[in-house]
């Protein structure tokens, strides 16, 4: 079977700061796949380079056997990935509702429509008010997303990134900065939302990456130290030595 | 946020009555334009009416781009005037031809020369938002400011191309000779164009333009290019600018190269944003004000362009959200009926405020008219710009009206501070 994502070989550098190290990363359709490692590591940047915000130096990715290396983020979008940003990156004049509004609309096929009412598509509708379910935030759709408490925000970047009905959705720290109980409440909804998808994770609450994933890659410096199993991971002396070090045991 | 959940009942009440005055509005609005001319029938009123019309056109063309998209313009002056001059050209060739197209068609071709012009350059100018963009689009308008004047057969050089209007044929036993048939044609087109461009910001494009005016960067990662999105912005901006354009041509039956130029650019900026951007009607309260202005100063004082950049100075400054924004800015409190608590002190500041205002006015004046000019008009009272009572009269009511002013401004923002409170503690959000 052809992998949701696959990564071979890729390297980034900015200026001559070589950030990605011979990447190569394999992520099978329906696995949640958690990226773990240490801060500036190159975790958001693998995210970036995957999702078309910036462009490999050499190598090549592959989503769902498709190269999509050196396609805009929205070629991507289209082709069935979804991502959210660590740092929050919503529309914040908008309303909670237009927010999550917004996310459905190309995937329903409405796309630069200017002969449709908006208001007037019961498929967007219907999905909308869905999304703002599962997320927790229908009390607040018309608030603007500027305006919302940090945790709802988080909870809306979610929102937005599984709006379309991607096939494989990739969350930078969703839980960052979130309370226990934001946490446990953000990944059952995790859980939920992206059962039957692929879900590739970056995580630094070791409970919750053990707990959700199926499989786990540890980068270090820009380069995948070992691929496996939350078993084979846990057991794995390179990665107890390079990263994880107490906290498993 | 506690009080979060008490605000949902309250807009859904708001909702659901919101249909009814939804085409109310229009429906009002649509009987003020029939009804003004009647009620105000002198010729300078008609006169008036009819490039306020136009300006309200064309002011809420730029919102598409400013308040919508988060496109800055400094040429949106161009599809304007090219709308213009090829409405010209079409009168001028369906009279020739004796082609049986009426008048109040004409405008629908300086939409289309407005809007091909955009298709033309647009693709390479939205490519950038920002000061790219702003930039681009002030050097575009200069370019064809300056080609206008250079190509004559098309443009007419300084003098333009005149046309005539009644040489159309007549529809309904008008002629469009007298303005106030020319009246109703505008506003014709004003209601139209209204509808049209408000009914586009309910539409996946118009909200996809929202959304890449608050985040073009995150808009790529739900599907949509950016750059196809303020592309499509600035073609239906350049369609509703050309109607406006094609109604000025009508109106004044000439097209010259002032209608392209930078301060035909500057003043629907300027309308747009003394309005206020945020809100669909923002600009239409704005082409309101600016327009009126515009014609009652130039006949009082020569030097109306200054006050022009006093307002826009104290917008930017104290109201950023233009005229809509501060009426905006009540609703939460008239919601919450505690409007009743704020406006005592508005009061009490207008007294002050408008003595600080006419100390200005009259120390701009006196300045202006120092070497020479007619005595300053100031609420009836003449003022001789030569005369130290006057100069004297103009410092007292600067300082003192600012002085005291200040304390009743302070008074305001008490005075809202407790009534936001309030509207708050209901479940309003302020
Ligand atoms: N656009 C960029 N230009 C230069 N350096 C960058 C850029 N983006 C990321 N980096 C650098 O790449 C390294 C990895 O960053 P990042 O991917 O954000 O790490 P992580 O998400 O694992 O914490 C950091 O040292 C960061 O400073
Ligand atoms: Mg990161």
């Amino acid at each position: 079977m052809t992998a949701a994502i696959q990564v071979n070989a890729v390297e980034k550098s900015f200026g001559n700061v070589s950030i990605i190290r011979d990447l190569n990363l394999s992520v099978a359709k329906g696995e949640r796949h958690a990226i773990i490692g240490p801060n500036g590591a190159g975790k958001s940047t693998t995210f970036n380079l995957i999702s078309g915000y910036i462009k490999p130096t050499s190598g090549e990715i592959r989503l769902n056997g498709e190269v999509t290396s050196g396609l805009r983020p929205f070629e991507i979008n289209r082709r069935g990935l979804s991502r959210s940003f660590q740092v929050t990156n919503v529309f914040a004049r908008m309303t909670v509702w237009e927010n999550v509004r917004c996310a459905v609309l190309w995937a329903t096929g409405h796309r630069y429509a200017f002969w449709k009412n908006v208001d007037n598509l019961p498929e967007v509708k219907q999905r909308t008010a869905q999304i703002l379910d599962d997320i927790h935030l229908t009390h607040r759709r018309d608030v603007p997303a500027g305006l919302l408490t940090y945790a709802e925000q988080r909870e809306l970047e979610i929102g937005i990134t599984i709006a379309g009905g991607a096939s494989v959705i990739m969350l930078d720290e969703p839980t960052a900065g979130m309370s226990h109980a934001e946490t446990e409440r953000a990944v059952a909804l995790i859980r939920r939302l992206t059962e039957g998808r692929t879900l590739v994770i970056v995580e630094h609450d070791m409970s919750v990456v053990f707990g959700l994933a199926d499989r786990i890659s540890v980068l270090v410096y820009g380069h995948i130290i070992a691929s496996g199993t939350p078993e084979e991971i846990r057991g794995n002396p390179k990665v107890k030595e390079a990263y994880l070090g107490e906290e498993v045991d | 946020m506690t009080n979060a959940v008490t605000p949902a009942p309250a807009m859904a009440k708001a909702e659901s009555g919101s249909a009814l005055s939804f085409y109310g509005i229009w429906l009002l609005a649509a009987a003020a334009l029939v009804v003004l001319p009647l009620v105000f029938s002198s010729g300078g009123s008609l006169t008036s009416f009819s490039l306020i019309g136009i300006s309200i056109i064309f002011a809420l063309s730029y919102n598409i781009l400013l308040g919508q998209t988060g496109l800055l313009s400094f040429g949106h002056a161009v599809q304007y005037g090219l709308g213009g001059f090829l409405a010209v050209h079409a009168m001028n060739a369906v009279a020739s031809h004796n082609w049986p197209i009426p008048l109040p068609v004409i405008p629908l071709m300086g939409g289309i020369g407005g809007m091909a012009f955009a298709l033309l350059v647009g693709w390479v100018m939205t490519k950038r938002a920002g000061t790219v963009f702003a930039m681009i689009s002030l050097g575009i308008g200069e370019l064809v400011a300056s080609s206008s004047l250079i190509l004559r057969s098309v443009f007419g050089g300084e003098s333009g191309i005149t046309t005539d209007r009644t040489s159309l044929m007549p529809l309904f036993g008008w002629t469009f000779g007298p303005q106030i048939q020319v009246y109703y044609l505008i506003a014709f087109w004003v209601m139209i164009s209204a509808i049209a461009m408000y009914a586009l910001t309910r539409t996946p494009l118009g909200r996809i333009c929202n959304a890449v005016r608050d985040n073009p960067e995150r808009v790529e990662f739900i599907g949509y290019d950016p750059h196809v999105v303020r592309y499509l912005a600035y073609m239906f901006a350049g369609f509703f600018a050309g109607i406006a354009g094609g109604l000025t041509a009508i109106n004044f039956e000439i097209a010259n190269s002032a209608y392209l130029g930078a301060t035909q650019s500057g003043l629907v900026l300027f309308s747009a944003f003394i309005g206020g951007t945020a809100y669909f009607f923002g600009p239409i309260l704005g082409a309101i004000l600016v327009t009126y202005l515009q014609l009652g100063l130039t006949s009082v004082t020569s030097v109306w362009q200054l006050y022009f950049g006093i307002i826009f100075i104290g917008i930017v400054m104290f109201a950023p959200g233009g005229i809509a924004g501060i009426l905006m800015k009540h609703r939460p409190l008239i919601r919450a009926g505690t409007l009743s608590a704020v406006i005592p002190s508005y009061l009490v500041a207008a007294i002050p405020t408008l003595a600080f205002a006419l100390g200005i006015i009259l120390t701009i004046e006196t300045v202006a008219r120092f070497s020479g000019g007619d005595p300053i008009n100031l609420l009836g009272i003449p003022f001789v710009a030569a005369a130290p009572t006057t100069w004297a009269a103009a410092a007292v009511l600067v300082v003192g009206g600012f002085l005291v002013a200040r304390i009743t401004w302070r008074r305001i923002a008490e005075a809202w501070d407790r009534a936001a409170t309030v509207a708050r503690d209901r479940g309003y959000l302020a």
